[in-house]
């Protein structure tokens, strides 16, 4: 008898998209898990509006899930409450950083205008001493930032909340 | 008339028609990085058209969804502003454009995430966390060219005195409106306004820029009356529907 925590221990094994270094659990998008019966019932919030990785994820989902041996699976997208860089799971933060991407810094909101960019430590020597290339990086929930003491370019997580 | 429907309509098409502008600079930004921040922030509007245009086609009961209202409507039954259909211009003009319409954008969902709608009130949440990055970005654009060099403040301040006079429509107000700000549904466009002019008035002076005095303002949108961009862009836009009905991608 297959149940909601064996369920999401197969989504363990469904990888990001775009990361693949994080699971869709890590990444905090999966924000229900529901079994009546032989039915399956899946809700996912998407992490940015225009994500295009959100319906690969859905069907990477019905695919594991079938493997598993649960054919009726069905998978629901949510806005409310939506996501925020908190819900990435401190193994994915690690995970990120072994990658090469710098994790969500635990920014405050500041006002948006006339801010200085966040400081982001180097993933690759830890350096503080780094600068933003660009707000926007390769996704849209990724800046881009460059270390001043060993030239490493890198991905910077960006922080949403 | 179904005032809810055609509210989120009009926010639906702001998002889709700029989402597709900014689109058009794909390949074409005048650095990588500005190419990459353009379509990702285009990635954005148009993923929040998705959503409201899907809820806009719910109240509609009609059976429409989000590609039919996106892909399969006259020019006349789009009700964004003629500011989001403007030309790109130069890479400044594109960046003024946005700045106005992220000022515009941010208070307004800031509100709207309280909304009394709560699907409104979820889109409004979402799209807010994605706007406040496409206004530091924007406005940080719009002092550096401004208060930079010669060329480039005066080629800004020349789209400023272009793009000044379709600002006002932003603040659009009718029936529409006052129906829904009556019943506590969204806020007044009142209220969004004086931040507007808070935000606008310290990003120009900080870019050395001068508010045109002219005060002409060009409305239409709003009621489905735009001016000759739109088609162009509906060319474009819905070209694959057009050609090939229902096809899929
Ligand atoms: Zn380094």
């Amino acid at each position: 008898m297959v149940t909601e925590n064996d369920i999401w221990g197969y989504l363990e094994e469904v990888a990001d998209p775009e990361i693949p270094v994080l699971t869709v659990v890590d990444l905090g998008v999966i924000r229900a898990v529901k079994l009546e019966n032989d039915q399956c019932f899946i809700t996912i919030t998407p992490t940015y509006s225009g994500c295009p990785a959100m319906k690969m994820i859905e069907e990477q989902i019905i695919e594991k899930l079938n493997e598993k041996g649960i054919p009726n699976v069905s998978v629901d997208l949510i806005l409310a409450p939506a996501w925020t860089t908190d819900w990435i799971s401190e193994s994915g933060k690690a995970k990120l950083l072994e990658y090469g991407i710098a994790p969500p810094e635990n920014e405050v909101d500041k006002s948006v205008l006339f801010s200085e960019p966040t400081v982001v430590p180097c993933p690759k020597c830890g350096s503080r001493n780094t600068r933003m290339i660009s707000l926007f990086g390769s996704t849209a929930c990724k800046a881009h930032y460059q270390c001043n003491e060993c030239l490493e370019p890198y991905d910077y997580f960006k922080c949403l909340k | 008339m179904n005032s809810l429907f055609e509210y989120v309509l009009r926010l639906g098409d702001d998002s889709l028609i700029l989402g597709h502008r900014l689109s058009e600079w794909c390949g074409h930004g005048p650095i990588l990085e500005e190419d990459i921040a353009m379509t990702n922030i285009s990635l954005d509007l148009v993923g929040q058209a998705t959503s409201l245009l899907g809820y806009a086609g719910e109240l509609e009961g009609k059976g429409r969804d989000a590609d039919a209202l996106a892909f399969l409507r006259f020019d006349r039954e789009y009700k964004n502003v003629l500011l989001v259909e403007q030309p790109n211009g130069d890479f400044g003009m594109t960046m003024l454009r946005q700045f106005f319409f992220d000022s515009f954008r941010k208070p307004l969902f800031e509100k709207l995430q309280h909304s009394t709608d709560q699907h409104l009130a979820a889109i409004a949440e979402k799209s807010l966390k994605e706007t406040k990055y496409h206004l530091k970005h924007s406005s940080e654009w719009v002092i550096r060219l401004g208060d930079g060099t010669e060329e480039s403040n005066a080629r800004i301040q020349e789209s400023l005195n272009t793009l000044w006079r379709y600002t006002n429509e932003l603040f659009f107000t009718d029936e529409v409106d006052n129906e829904l700000v009556e019943k506590g549904i969204v806020p007044s466009l009142q209220e969004i306004q004086i931040e507007w002019n808070a935000t606008v008035t310290a990003v120009l002076t900080e870019a050395t820029l001068t508010i045109p005095t002219n005060n002409w303002k060009q409305e239409g949108g709003r009621k489905g009356l735009h001016s000759e961009h739109l088609g162009y862009i509906l060319a474009e836009l819905q070209y694959m529907q057009r050609a090939y009905p229902n096809m899929q991608w």
